[in-house]
């Protein structure tokens, strides 16, 4: 498959999306918006300690007062086998699983659920919750990741033996499991150094910040069959563990994705849903769960937060000859960080010769860390950025030169293993060079810096379903929840493909009783893989337009062509023949051979990988610490951009994450292991008066493997930010800060150690 | 307690209902009146989805209570539109692209609307320190900005 | 002959820390009932936790992708995202 040659009329535009409407006027519906006849209120209760032996729960009072019509607790979920399957980024365990959303035997951090309860109105949900009576036992508590790994750390869980270790440990600890990742030879690689620099730094969790908290409507029948409707990147997965936690038939659970006020990976699993549904059972009656804003910071998934350490070896021209890490990564109560990706992408945007990364997964008594938009990679990618950065400014090289000598071409041996096939890093670097940001004049206390980053994206199981309404217009299914645009998307590739004006294509979003199954939105994978799925659902359907074209003329399907969405005779000989609309193919279906309609079901393989460059520039107030972002710029090779505008605003949201991620995101725990920042006041996002205008360029290197070049864009965005920030802080101030955030309390410290 | 019996006006619109002493106005628009479009994202005023007029004033719907709309006027997002026809802001919101996900667009087009009607001529800064109240994880505000900065800018011309 | 990499942790679990072979396999499916051949017990792990990249290519899901003679073949960890 090549990219296609002639002019293309839809990719490329922006043309408004099909849900458009809905989303400026309130109507569209999202998780907490759905209401049913006879729906009661669902409401948890959380585990006040951060981690404590639940000795007894007693729900009788609660399930005495008057309105309350359903009470769970862990009990009311079968146990579950220690189950390890993939999820999102991370993989899942089923016993966990269950044990994060209803706490069996012990609590495990602060916010952990204990019960839940259905109730006829809010209040008396509440006032039933009040008298649930638990009896804790508090237990010693452990929330910093390296302390965690202290040999006398409190254990979180009796039966974790380090796995990846040889042998396998005989004494439990935290440390879930140890990865490693090796290329050439380190050892001989420092040996030719001219400048070597090594240097720690650490992370803290942060959580994906979507502004919708977790919402879940489920409604049980007394046959066994259920339905759910939920705010989730992925209803085929939230259809698959809801069944295996309750014991159902995956058919028998149907599964309506919700609008979702965003996701970043963070709703790719299941917290509320199971509950609703078991709520709903036992009722018999339909079940609505909402987080509050405090739940969903005390105990839905954050990423990780880390310790990290990098050593880089140079020659003095600039040429790296040898790549180490240590990355120590939280996955919060139960086991499963980004270890792994973290590991493996650390280094990944260069041509490293030797390479070895040591990675530990290791739990602590907070929330259950999720996937969050190129989950672990932000994280290494931000240490490695940062010593890249150093070593420029040491030997007096251009820091965006030192990353052109070192830059992963099409046939480099990855830092993980592979060759890269077609990439654009080394054109986003060259585009980054040139661009008027980065000569642009800087005033005092005001520094830039640049980093890199380097993401895989996945395509993985979608499908699509294009239908051909009997006027001719279109109507486009697919499995894939929208969480940014990508309907348009879908429209403008279907509508490119056959030939037709994009505002006749309409997209939806199918239920998993409705479309075949398809894998969770997340991974950059949608515009690429159900792309995929709906480009080849579009040229089938092309097909049958041109065989039914020839049936209405009696000719050979040979002798016509299909142009500018229509089918013509395809030369003289065919016969004179008025060109047909698809309308008028459409009117005369029935006859021709019954509806017009193609489907597809595909696994989608060769995902390009992307890579991005962001320039950023700061101003540092001596006198408070306070950092602001003057001016950024974030260059992304992006294959190939299907809707420009859609395309922008991924790489806009990413790097503004990012920047949240580097100057002010961090959760505070008190001395109890106590969430105290559990909301929007004090768990601080960049707000619109913290940010400058983020200008985004465009590179388009096409992947070969998709018919439009399309790479993934989504999650690239988020890695470079936090090198960026940190090293146009050390530019303007001459500080390396090695401890994000870097918030002002932290800055004017250093600035007041001088350091 | 007995609930409370408030008549007020939403969206031009006389309307009565009634709710708990402690229901917010936000809970009476969404749960009472089935007023979906403004919605929760934190509860105690730190995000802006529930943003509402009250009385000519822009507020967190989630810090007022159902009972305080008693004799004001409620403007939300489901009036913004004039029948067929889009507020300037909400089709401006559309042609640049200033919403992603879009939860929290609602809030910022009752925020922009108040914004405009105080202040047509604002200058970036100006638009982006009336909007720090509304958070928007998605986009990084820089379409949003742009769109009310557009928008202000063909209002003014359209009055000229 | 392709050339087969598994990441160190495989190699040290079940090749005793080997990481590299030359084995001739018509396609994935065949290289991992080679391998479980040779080193029983990997298969399992290879197929439920293995991406497989085919001269630069990464597949999640590679059970059925072909190999040929000249290949090279890494494990990986299968990717996600969020």
């Amino acid at each position: 498959m090549t990219s296609v040659t002639t002019e293309l009329k839809w990719v490329g535009k922006s043309p408004i999306r099909p849900d458009g409407a809905d989303k400026v006027t309130g109507r569209a519906k999202f998780g907490a918006d759905l209401m049913l006849p006879g729906m009661l209120v669902g409401k948890v209760l959380r585990s006040p300690h951060a981690h404590a032996a639940i000795k007894s729960i007693d729900t009788t009072k609660a399930e005495a007062l008057p309105g309350v019509k359903a009470v769970m607790t862990a009990a009311d979920i079968e146990p579950m086998s220690s189950e390890w399957v993939p999820a999102g980024e991370l993989q899942l365990n089923y016993r966990d699983l269950s044990n994060n959303i209803m706490a069996s035997g012990k609590v495990l951090y602060d916010g952990h659920a204990v019960a839940a309860v259905a109730a006829t109105s809010a209040a008396i949900a509440d006032a039933a919750l009040q008298l649930i009576v638990v009896d804790y036992e508090v237990l010693p508590h452990v929330i910093d990741v390296e302390e965690a790994m202290e040999p006398d750390a409190p254990i979180l869980h009796d039966d974790m033996f380090t796995q990846g270790v040889t042998p396998t440990p005989d004494k439990p600890s935290n440390v879930f499991k140890e990865v490693d990742i090796a290329v050439g030879d380190v050892d001989a690689g420092f040996a030719k150094a001219d400048l070597i620099i090594e240097r720690s730094f650490k992370t803290a969790p942060v959580h994906q910040g979507y502004l919708e908290p977790h919402a879940a409507v489920a409604s049980f029948a007394e046959d066994g069959q259920a339905e759910l409707w939920c705010c989730t990147q992925g209803h085929f997965s939230v259809r698959a563990y809801c069944a295996k936690l309750l014991g159902m038939d995956i058919s028998d659970l149907r599964v309506t994705a919700s609008e979702i006020g965003g996701g970043f990976g963070g709703k790719t699993t299941v917290y509320l849903e199971p509950v609703a549904l078991l709520l709903s059972r036992k009722s018999g009656r339909p079940v609505r769960a909402v987080m509050t804003r405090e739940d969903v910071f005390r105990a839905s998934g954050p990423t990780s937060g880390a310790a990290t350490w990098v050593k880089v070896g140079v020659t003095k021209d600039g040429k790296i000859v040898a790549g180490q890490a240590v990355l120590k990564y939280q996955a919060g109560a139960f086991a499963g960080s980004p270890i792994q990706p973290g590991c493996m992408c650390a280094f990944a945007p260069y041509d490293i010769e030797n390479v070895k990364v040591k990675g530990y997964d290791v739990v602590t008594n907070r929330p259950k860390v999720a996937a969050y938009r190129a989950p672990g990679a932000p994280i290494s990618e931000h240490a490695v950025e940062s010593v890249l950065d150093e070593i420029s400014k040491k030997l007096g090289i251009d820091p965006l030169e030192l990353r052109e000598r070192n830059a992963a071409k099409e046939g480099t041996n990855a830092a993980y293993g592979p060759k890269f096939g077609v990439i654009g890093f080394a054109d986003t670097l060259a585009a980054a060079k040139a661009h008027p940001h980065y000569s642009a004049p800087l005033g005092p206390n005001q520094g830039r810096g640049v980093a890199s980053g380097f993401w895989f994206n996945i395509g993985g199981e979608s499908c699509a379903t294009l239908n051909v309404a009997e006027d001719g217009t279109l109507v486009l299914a697919t499995g894939s929840p929208d969480i940014g645009g990508s309907r348009a998307s879908m429209a403008i590739m279907a509508a490119e493909t056959i030939g037709m004006d994009v505002a006749d294509v309409r997209t939806i979003v199918a239920d998993t009783a409705s479309i075949g199954y398809t894998f969770l939105t997340g991974g950059s994978r949608v515009t690429f893989a159900t792309g995929m799925a709906v480009i080849e659902a579009s040229k089938q359907v092309t097909e049958t337009l041109r065989e039914r074209a020839a049936k209405i003329w009696d000719i050979s399907v040979d002798a016509v062509v299909w142009e500018d969405g229509h089918a013509k005779p395809a030369g003289a000989n065919a016969g004179e023949f008025e060109p047909l609309s698809l309308g008028e193919i459409a009117a005369q279906a029935g006859k021709t051979g019954g509806p017009i309609s193609a489907n597809v079901a595909l696994n989608a393989e060769g995902a390009g990988p992307g890579f991005g460059t962001h320039i950023c520039d700061v101003e540092v107030d001596r006198e408070t610490g306070a950092v602001k972002v003057l001016r950024y710029t974030a260059v992304q090779d992006c294959g190939k951009a299907i809707h420009k505008a859609y395309v922008e605003g991924q790489i806009q949201g990413g790097a503004a994450q990012g920047i949240g991620w580097a100057l002010n995101e961090e959760y505070i725990y008190n001395k109890e292991g106590r969430l105290d920042n559990a909301g929007f006041l004090d768990y601080r996002i960049p707000v619109a008066s913290d940010l400058p205008m983020i200008d985004t360029v465009i590179v388009e290197v096409a992947n070969p493997n998709h018919p439009y070049g399309v790479r993934g864009v989504g999650e690239v965005p988020i890695i470079p930010p936090m090198a960026a920030v940190a090293n146009a802080i050390d530019s303007a101030i001459g500080i390396r800060m090695t401890e994000l955030p870097m918030s002002p309390p932290k800055v004017l410290a250093a600035l007041d150690n001088g350091s | 307690m007995a609930k409370i019996h408030v008549t007020t006006t939403i969206n031009g619109e006389p309307t009565e209902f009634l709710c708990e002493p402690q229901q917010t106005l936000l809970d009476v628009l969404r749960d009472e009146l089935r007023l979906t479009g403004s919605k929760e994202g934190c509860g105690t005023g730190d995000c802006g989805a529930c943003s509402v007029i009250l009385d000519g004033r822009l507020v967190c719907s989630c810090l007022a209570l159902g009972a305080e709309a008693e004799g004001q006027e409620v403007e939300t997002i489901e009036g913004m539109a004039d029948g067929d026809n889009f507020h300037p802001l909400q089709q401006k919101f559309l042609e640049g692209a200033a919403l992603q996900c879009g939860i929290c667009t609602p809030g910022f087009l009752i925020a922009a609307k108040s914004l405009l009607e105080r202040n047509p001529d604002p200058s970036e800064t100006e638009v982006r320190y009336w909007l720090a109240g509304n958070l928007c994880r998605c986009t990084g505000y820089d379409k949003i900005i742009r769109a009310v900065l557009e928008c202000a800018a063909d209002m003014r011309g359209n009055q000229a | 002959m392709a050339r087969i990499i598994l990441t160190s942790g495989l190699g040290n679990q079940f090749a005793g820390g080997q990481t590299e072979f030359e084995i001739e396999a018509a396609n994935v499916r065949r290289l991992v009932a080679a391998l479980e051949k040779r080193f029983p017990g990997i298969g399992p792990e290879l197929e439920r936790e293995m991406a497989v990249a085919i001269d630069g290519q990464i597949y999640q899901d590679p059970f059925l992708e072909p190999i040929s003679p000249n290949s090279e073949v890494f494990f990986l960890p299968r990717i996600g995202g969020g």
